[in-house]
């Protein structure tokens, strides 16, 4: 029955975009928009949508783009997803909802995300100019919805749990510890992948829902949890996210010029390090940069690296291809740049010069055992396979711990063993009525989309517990 | 923007600001610090709270002109404001009633010093106050520390001023001449081989040093792990773990090396700005 092939992202040439940080995937044109929208075929028990954390109208939408009813494809959109132009370019599609859609058995699933991006783009086009930019929406509230919300940490899960707050109508102040809101959206994700201007125009979104944001408060510090309990907060939304970054643990580790990916990115991401010295921010990038890790923290790290002007730039990676957590489209697009891949590989320890700065990693072999825990084949080390390579640069992207700063500050709450706090799953209740929690200070390190289905997930509890307790 | 409320220049190089932060004022511990970031373009950069006024809403902080950022900050005047001021930051400092306190301070580690030492007192300990400077033109808060104190040495670089030498000639005298252990702890903050000395001494006398350490530092609150030190061979992060440690634990090598990590960046940095300036 396809007689549509699925529709191809035009993407930056490799050679060149290796040079800049603008965008990789171009978006798809109106046409192609159009002619993918007609290759859904409107189940009437859409699987698509299961796989949605967010819980979008998959179907819905994508009928509208195929009728191009572009205003009525992104109310619907819109009408579950406050971060659309973001999740169409970060989340991961392939193992969420295109896996579900029934033509992924036969030919290839609907590019449901490009069609998102699209879609949402459009919007921005439509109405950046109008409705949204600078106009946040007055709040006008009657008695009962004048409840005042705190939500900490301005990331994805903070964002969304905002913002269907405030769709609700209740009265929702966002606090941020940074200069900007937007959490790993602004530090985390290079522009490149997800440029600047398209977080901050969602932020003005839910900004325009009447959700006030302030920036540099950190909860925990600037103000306790319970001093916003005293400050008439009915509920607060802990949204924090991931922090302290896990390190290997071999000798050598604190060398100059190794870095977390966390610092390594919000030089770059946030702080502009890749214009220094206009941007007052330096980053240090030698000729050969070693990555660690295989996740997309690691594949944008690799390829920030690139982008900074490093000649060799090597993933190292204790499993497989097969194993890699980063979506294949990032590594495939990683590869296309240049970056080299050391698979099977762990490594022993750094060494440095007579300054203290890295120039070499010894790395060990390695062949895979029986599944772990995690359900993957275990990395066993192979026997007198010692190896030498040079290096300048290492950034470690293996993982996070939850921030310890705010769980710390509220006695009483229950803790997992890194610190997570831990949360009921379906509501993100915490072990504190009215405190909820999503997102990766709960779950640990994961994906965008999930923090913002907990987000979701979380606001709808909110809204049912300030019910029962009025 | 933070509005900067008063502006003087107390030392050769070193800065004192007035700054309307009135969370913050009410917040902070001695010890503790704010990350600040001067405007669109600008780092982030960690300084330590001097002082405070509740009432006011203010802090206080001494910023000694180094690299660009704190040359910048040197060009702002009363009136001005700073984009932005997160904090307070970092873990107070442990205040209890010790008994004798040796505080000693070097450089602009004396306005880090200052509210722990009045802090101190006002725990009824006995305070030993040692500070050092490079010259007489360098030296702060003298007065302030010398009330606060019961014992107040002063020393100078190039003996311009108090007496001549370092910090580290006043104590291993006092640990020559004193028949009793001298103090129950001992407070050591200034540049790090000052404060590396004075815990290599103490050290040999087993007396316990607290160090308040200044690694690199991005965003201050626990996410980047730039400012992981090395304290008794585990890796601490110093925004959330500290800034103050057992400078008998200390890693002095590693964090003097850390600490020159981006020396030629800051260099450009501030070469670039001197001649945007100029131009």
């Amino acid at each position: 029955m396809e007689k549509i092939p699925r529709q191809k992202m035009p993407v930056q040439n490799a050679k060149a975009r290796v040079k800049n940080f603008a965008s990789v995937a171009l978006g798809y044109t109106e046409e192609q928009a159009i002619l993918e929208a007609k290759r859904c075929l409107q189940c009437k028990k859409p699987t698509c949508i299961e796989g949605c954390p967010v819980e979008i109208d998959i179907p819905g939408f994508i009928k509208k783009i195929a009728e191009q009813n572009f205003e009525e494809a992104i109310k619907i959109l819109k009408d579950k997803n406050n971060l659309p132009a973001i999740c169409g370019r970060v989340c991961p599609q392939e193992t969420q909802c295109e896996i579900k859609c029934v033509l992924t058995k036969k030919y290839e699933p609907v590019a449901i995300g490009r069609l998102e991006r699209f879609i949402a783009d459009w919007g921005i086009e439509q109405i950046q100019d109008t409705r949204y930019k600078k106009q946040e929406k007055p709040r006008t509230m009657n008695n009962e919805q004048q409840t005042k919300i705190a939500v900490v940490g301005s990331g994805p899960a903070g964002l969304t749990c905002a913002a269907d707050l405030a769709k609700m109508g209740y009265n929702v102040d966002l606090f941020e510890s940074l200069h900007q809101p937007g959490g790993v959206l602004m530090y985390g994700i290079p522009e490149f992948r997800l440029p600047k201007k398209i977080v901050e125009y969602e932020i003005n979104y839910v900004k325009s829902l009447g959700v006030s944001i302030s920036t540099n408060v950190l909860i925990g510090k600037t103000k306790t949890v319970q001093e916003l309990f005293d400050d008439g907060y009915k509920a607060v939304f802990i949204g924090s996210g991931a922090g302290l970054p896990q390190f290997l643990g071999i000798p050598g580790e604190n060398l100059n010029r190794i870095y977390s990916a966390n610092e390594f990115l919000t030089r770059v991401n946030l702080m502009k390090a890749y214009l220094f010295p206009e941007y007052d921010t330096p980053i240090n990038i030698g000729r050969n940069v070693v990555v660690f890790g295989a996740g997309n923290v690691a594949m944008d790290s690799a390829r920030v690296s690139l982008r900074l002007g490093a000649d060799n730039v090597t993933i190292i990676y204790r499993r497989t291809e097969k194993e890699m957590p980063a979506r294949l489209e990032e590594i495939e697009n990683a590869k296309e740049e240049g970056v080299k891949f050391h698979l099977l590989t762990a490594p022993v320890r750094f060494i440095g010069d007579e300054n203290n700065n890295v120039i070499k990693v010894e790395c060990l072999k390695m062949e895979l055992g029986e599944p772990d825990a995690s359900g993957r084949r275990r990395p066993v080390p192979i026997q007198n396979s010692e190896f030498i390579i040079d290096i300048d640069t290492a950034v470690i992207a293996i993982g996070q711990n939850p921030n310890p700063l705010i769980p710390r500050t509220i006695p009483g709450l229950q803790l997992g063993k890194h610190g997570n706090i831990i949360t009921d799953e379906k509501t993100g209740a915490t072990s504190i009525p009215g405190i909820f929690a999503g997102g990766d200070i709960a779950t640990g390190a994961a994906t965008v989309i999930e923090a913002m289905g907990a987000g979701k997930r979380a606001a709808r509890a909110i809204n049912e517990y300030l019910k029962k307790s009025n | 923007m933070f509005k900067i409320l008063g502006k003087t220049e107390p030392a050769t190089n070193i800065n004192k600001f007035i700054i309307e932060v009135p969370e913050i004022a009410k917040k902070v511990l001695p010890g503790q610090f704010v990350i600040l970031r001067l405007h669109e373009k600008g780092e982030r950069i960690p300084i330590t709270i001097a002082d405070k006024d509740k009432e006011k809403g203010t802090i206080t902080l001494f910023v000694q002109e180094v690299g660009k950022t704190t040359t910048e900050m040197g060009r702002l005047k009363t009136g001005d404001a700073i984009l932005d001021v997160v904090g307070p930051l970092g873990v107070p400092s442990h205040i209890e009633n010790f008994g004798t306190v040796l505080c000693v301070a070097g450089g602009v580690g004396v306005a880090v010093m200052y509210p722990i030492a009045k802090a101190l007192k006002e725990k009824n300990n006995k305070v030993i106050s040692v500070l050092g400077a490079r010259s007489k033109s360098f030296v702060i808060l003298e007065n302030e520390i010398k009330n606060i104190s019961d014992e107040f040495y002063l020393t100078t670089d190039d003996g311009s001023y108090g007496q001549k030498g370092f910090v580290s000639d006043v104590l291993k005298n006092l640990l020559a001449t004193c028949h009793s252990p001298l103090a129950n702890i001992v407070f050591a903050i200034g540049p790090v081989p000052m404060m590396k000395v004075v815990s290599e001494i103490t050290k040999q006398h087993n007396l316990k040093t607290i160090v308040s350490l200044n690694p690199v530092m991005v965003d201050g609150t626990g996410m980047c792990g730039a400012c992981r030190v090395s304290i008794g061979g585990v890796t601490k992060f110093a925004c959330v773990d500290g800034p103050d440690f057992d400078g008998h634990l200390v890693n002095w090598n590693e964090l003097t090396c850390r600490l020159s990590l981006f020396k030629q960046k800051e260099k450009e940095s501030l070469d670039y700005y001197c001649k945007l300036k100029s131009a």
